[in-house]
């Protein structure tokens, strides 16, 4: 179990290192949205701090949108998909694994990047380990929860618009706590309270939406 | 020797509103090898699928030695291997990187990948990635996959598509040892196949879309 576990991880870090633009898509993305801003509204520095613990928050999301609607796109296409769930190994932890390549994929280098685009929006140089916290804890729960409706549109050639719409009620909780923790921090308040609720949800979707994808991922072939 | 392996009684197929078949009774004892015949569109590769579980069965019943499915589904799983229209290879990776991570999944030694490469001869490809092989060069890395596998029940859609001659001896070859170890096979072709001292056992489901009688089958 374990060593399957480790095999999709290995199998799914290998084709991303040979196939770059899956990975540098959504981090283009993101900084083109942040960097975006300070244009924008023009070199205000107290109102783009005001608004970076949101715009951070929310260019993190819409990254992570971008590249869950491909998670599992080219094994469906491939065939591979049909061969993980009929290997006879326990599908949720083949998922879990597939969810967890994706997001060491797309998800750990925008969390690497963030601390430079705070600087770009002015964040206090004090609140940025409340981001980079609250960053790690969401993307990684709105990679889980973007991974079931992920398995459930993966048969339609264009479901990228029905994805957001399934997904995005359920993103918004994280946005919230994600922001409120980083403009807490902004504040000089203490930021515990929304990292624990994030670390919440983060358990919660490691223990169910394996359950959710794998599910969604059997019924898909009718 | 001839212990009975797969049983379908009854088994009825729908795409959408369309019945494909219905009444299809049949069942595949070890060392048989069953062809299924029909035209475009008369539901082999629905049968396929649905007798792999990958589509749900409405109406019918299979049952993998003896126990009925969905319930022994985790037994019949290990004991079985499909390959399809799609070969299930990642193009990025090589068909060494693919079949170890087969054989990984399947539970299977890396030394068997070794030796299925050699089989289905792409050992001087081995390291190349999957996009730069040719059509009938990625069928053999997807039949690798039944070597590696040690499945007593082979569910082929179509494997003969794209493969040359030597290709075709080979699929027969490895049927023909398959059943004579005691596996049994399921195949479709529109091509000729025939493998020696084997009789091939077939099953023509446009008979059974006309007649519709119920009494439709392959049974020995």
């Amino acid at each position: 179990m374990i060593k399957s576990f480790i095999a999709v991880l290995r199998r799914d870090l290998l084709v991303a290192a040979r196939r770059r633009s899956d990975w540098l898509n959504p981090l283009v993305f993101y900084v083109i949205v942040v960097t975006l801003f300070p244009l924008g509204i023009g070199p205000d520095g107290d109102l783009l701090r005001q608004i970076a613990p949101g715009v951070l928050w929310v260019a993190a999301l819409l990254a992570t949108l971008l590249a869950i609607e491909g998670l599992f796109r080219s094994d469906y296409d491939d065939g591979s998909l049909e061969q993980l769930v009929l290997s006879g190994q326990p599908l949720t932890v083949l998922v879990l694994a597939k969810v967890l390549a994706h997001w060491l994929i797309t998800g750990l280098p925008l969390l690497l990047l963030s601390p430079l685009m705070a600087i770009i929006l002015q964040l206090n140089l004090t609140s940025i380990p409340a981001l980079l916290a609250s960053l790690l804890l969401g993307t990684l729960t709105l990679s889980l929860i973007g991974a079931i409706g992920a398995a459930l549109t993966v048969s339609l050639r264009r479901g990228g618009v029905l994805l957001a719409l399934l997904i995005l009620p359920l993103f918004i909780p994280v946005l919230i706590f994600g922001s409120s923790a980083v403009i807490a921090a902004e504040g000089g308040f203490a930021v515990e309270g929304q990292l624990s609720l994030l670390g919440a949800l983060c358990l919660l979707a490691v223990a169910f939406a394996p359950l959710a994808i794998a599910a969604s991922l059997r019924i898909i072939w009718e | 020797m001839n212990n009975l392996l797969l049983q379908v009684s009854d088994l009825a197929l729908f795409r959408g509103e369309r019945c494909l078949f219905s009444g299809l009774s049949f069942s595949l004892e070890s060392g048989q090898v069953l062809q299924l015949h029909g035209e475009n569109g008369s539901g082999k590769t629905s049968l396929i699928r649905a007798l792999c579980t990958l589509l749900p069965i409405e109406q019918g019943e299979i049952a993998w030695r003896g126990n009925l499915l969905p319930a022994a589904r985790d037994q019949y799983l290990s004991e079985m291997c499909y390959v399809g229209h799609s070969e299930a290879i990642k193009a990025d990776l090589s068909p060494r990187e693919n079949l170890a991570f087969t054989a990984t999944l399947l539970n299977a030694s890396d030394a068997t990948v070794n030796s299925a490469v050699e089989r289905v001869g792409l050992t001087g490809q081995n390291d190349l990635p999957c996009r730069h092989l040719s059509a009938g060069q990625r069928r053999r890395v997807a039949l690798a996959r039944l070597l590696i596998s040690e499945a007593t029940l082979w569910l082929l859609d179509e494997p003969l598509t794209a493969l040359d001659g030597h290709g075709r001896k080979l699929v027969e070859q490895l049927i023909g040892e398959h059943a004579n170890a005691g596996g049994a096979v399921i195949f479709t072709t529109h091509q000729p196949l025939t493998v020696n001292a084997i009789e091939i056992l077939s099953l023509n489901l446009d008979a059974l879309q006309s007649a519709n009688d119920g009494s439709g089958g392959a049974s020995p």
